[in-house]
């Protein structure tokens, strides 16, 4: 039996209208859980105070300051480290046997589960080269697990950049490389910010990879060398070892809060910026 | 003609896209300040041509070049000739319209601030210059740091123009300018043309054999990457040599 195309059509729109409206609800549903249950301790006290009694009384505010550290640290090492392979891949080589080999590479990299991560950075970065638990050995390690997302949305964005932009740059009398940094790049940054976004989501988030790198001091790091603790960790931490629940969902409700606000403030930084270009 | 007053000569100029060979040795002299048109139908390699005049074809992978092209005397494939300052003197103008994503006045600086051009008075006269020989300034000079993304199609063409002739090159290679615009435009384009040829040599690729007869003192005739003839416009259009060019311009086939 054939239904006719007007209903097909309707049938089409109701389907995915309701699997976008789904997915709505599940996001709205876990915000609204986690709020509910965590801003009620959360005040001013709390985002600004020191963790006393392992955390089972004072604020997160060290733990607040971790976990903006930490994805700095490794967005710092992994966006020039990934946009530099990334313009090496497109610009500079040919599809070969090698750019396959490295591609492939990237992505066994991305799909690695966290925790192994963890363990090569306490072996490496932690043990191996001396840095203890620290902020840098942090950093490092989620650097490493966010390369190959930042590699693969620049590869992205650099390939949709008309070719054609290229060509002129090239006819002007433009070397590669002025190509790349004035032309390329510039028309590639809103993918490249993009993979840096969902980068600092996954960072921010992270537990498995940071408890065994960044170790969970709540004391206020000095230096890089000092270990940290996020957020989330902190979740972690208070939950598992039944320390404070409700400090543990007031820690949720924050992190919470500041992903929601680093997505909105990369968004209105990449819009200004295409807006100003595109004046 | 001979060599001596030859802005380019070209000898036996064959150029292979991997084993294909698009353009079958084509040996000609162009001489400085001429418009030379070149018409022939589609994929008689007049772009490929035009391209290997300023190396860009070579940005094509598995490309080869045989025979001599020079540049005032000079080996353009020489292994000592640099690409990048040959295409500083070979300016060139592509089939459509490419205004890079940025402001009119950077799109017309963009070359020449390569070149290590900084000073703001330089580069102000510059832009002037070059927008009024492409007859764009009365259009955009109340308007230059605005996004050249904005302009119309035509005059998207003639800031290109601007763009390389801000660059004060030798050489201007038009690669079917105006295939993409109205007539308007078009005349535009064709009526800076001949102011310019006064300090330019050249070369216009173009698939409207009248905008060819308008413009070029001398016309060349290319057909599946051979060059069949070239002579003064006049003679080619009334009495070619060749009857195959006698068929493309009567309209016979093409």
């Amino acid at each position: 039996m054939r239904l006719p195309a007007k209903h097909t059509q309707r049938l089409a729109v109701l389907i995915l209208g309701g699997a976008t409206a789904l997915t709505l609800c599940v996001l709205l549903f876990i915000i609204f859980v986690v709020l509910k249950t965590g801003l009620p301790v959360v005040n001013l006290h709390f985002l600004l105070d020191n963790p006393r009694d392992m955390g089972r009384a004072g604020g997160i505010f060290p733990t607040f300051v971790g976990t903006f550290l930490l994805p700095l640290v490794a967005i710092a090492f992994a966006l020039p480290l990934g946009v530099g392979t990334a313009v090496y891949l497109t610009e500079y080589t040919r599809e070969t046997r090698i750019t396959h080999i490295i591609r492939f590479g990237t992505d066994c990299l991305a799909g690695i589960p966290s925790i192994i991560f963890g363990l090569f950075g306490f072996i490496f970065f932690v043990v191996s080269l001396g840095m203890g638990w620290s902020l840098l050995s942090g950093g490092l390690t989620l650097a490493i697990m966010v390369l190959p997302t930042i590699i693969r949305t620049s590869e992205e964005a650099i390939r949709a950049v008309p070719y054609a932009y290229r060509e002129v740059s090239f006819a002007l009398g433009a070397t590669r490389w002025e190509t790349v940094l004035k032309v390329v790049l510039p028309n590639a940054l809103p993918g490249i910010v993009t993979g840096v976004m969902l980068s600092i989501g996954r960072s921010i988030g992270e537990t498995a990879a940071v408890i065994f790198t960044a170790g969970s001091s709540l004391r206020l790091p000095r230096s890089v060398f000092d270990s940290v603790r996020t957020m989330a960790v902190h979740f972690y931490i208070l939950a598992r070892e039944g320390i404070s629940n409700e400090n543990a969902y007031g820690t949720a409700a924050v992190l919470v809060i500041t992903v929601l606000l680093v997505n909105m403030a990369t968004y209105w930084l990449m819009h200004t910026f295409i807006a100003r270009r595109a004046r | 003609m001979n060599d001596a007053q030859a802005k380019l000569t070209v000898r036996g100029l064959k150029v292979f896209f991997g084993q294909f060979l698009a353009l079958r040795g084509v040996t000609m002299d162009i001489a400085a300040n001429e418009v030379l048109g070149i018409i022939g139908p589609a994929g008689s390699s007049k772009t490929t041509f035009l391209r290997a005049l300023n190396r860009l074809n070579e940005l094509t992978p598995g490309t080869r070049v045989e025979g001599t092209v020079l540049l005032d005397g000079e080996d353009i494939y020489h292994p000592a000739c640099d690409p990048v300052m040959l295409r500083k003197r070979a300016g060139m103008l592509f089939a459509l319209p490419v205004p890079l994503p940025m402001s009119i006045y950077d799109n017309i600086v963009y070359g020449v601030r390569l070149c290590g051009v900084r000073t703001r008075a330089r580069l102000d006269e510059l832009v002037e210059q070059s927008l009024k020989a492409a007859f764009l300034w009365d259009e955009v000079k109340d308007r230059l740091r605005t996004s050249a993304l904005r302009l119309s199609g035509g005059q998207q063409q003639r800031l290109c123009l601007a763009r390389v002739l801000a660059m004060e090159p030798e050489l201007i290679l038009l690669d079917e300018p105006c295939s993409g615009l109205d007539p308007i435009s078009t005349a535009r384009i064709e009526e800076a043309l001949t102011a310019l040829k006064a300090r330019y040599t050249i070369i216009l690729v173009t698939n409207n054999t009248k905008q060819a007869a308008r413009v070029a003192d001398r016309t060349a005739f290319f057909l599946m990457g051979e060059l069949i003839e070239y002579g003064p416009t006049n003679q080619l259009f009334t009495t070619p040599h060749d009857s195959r060019t006698d068929d493309y311009v009567t309209g016979r086939f093409g």
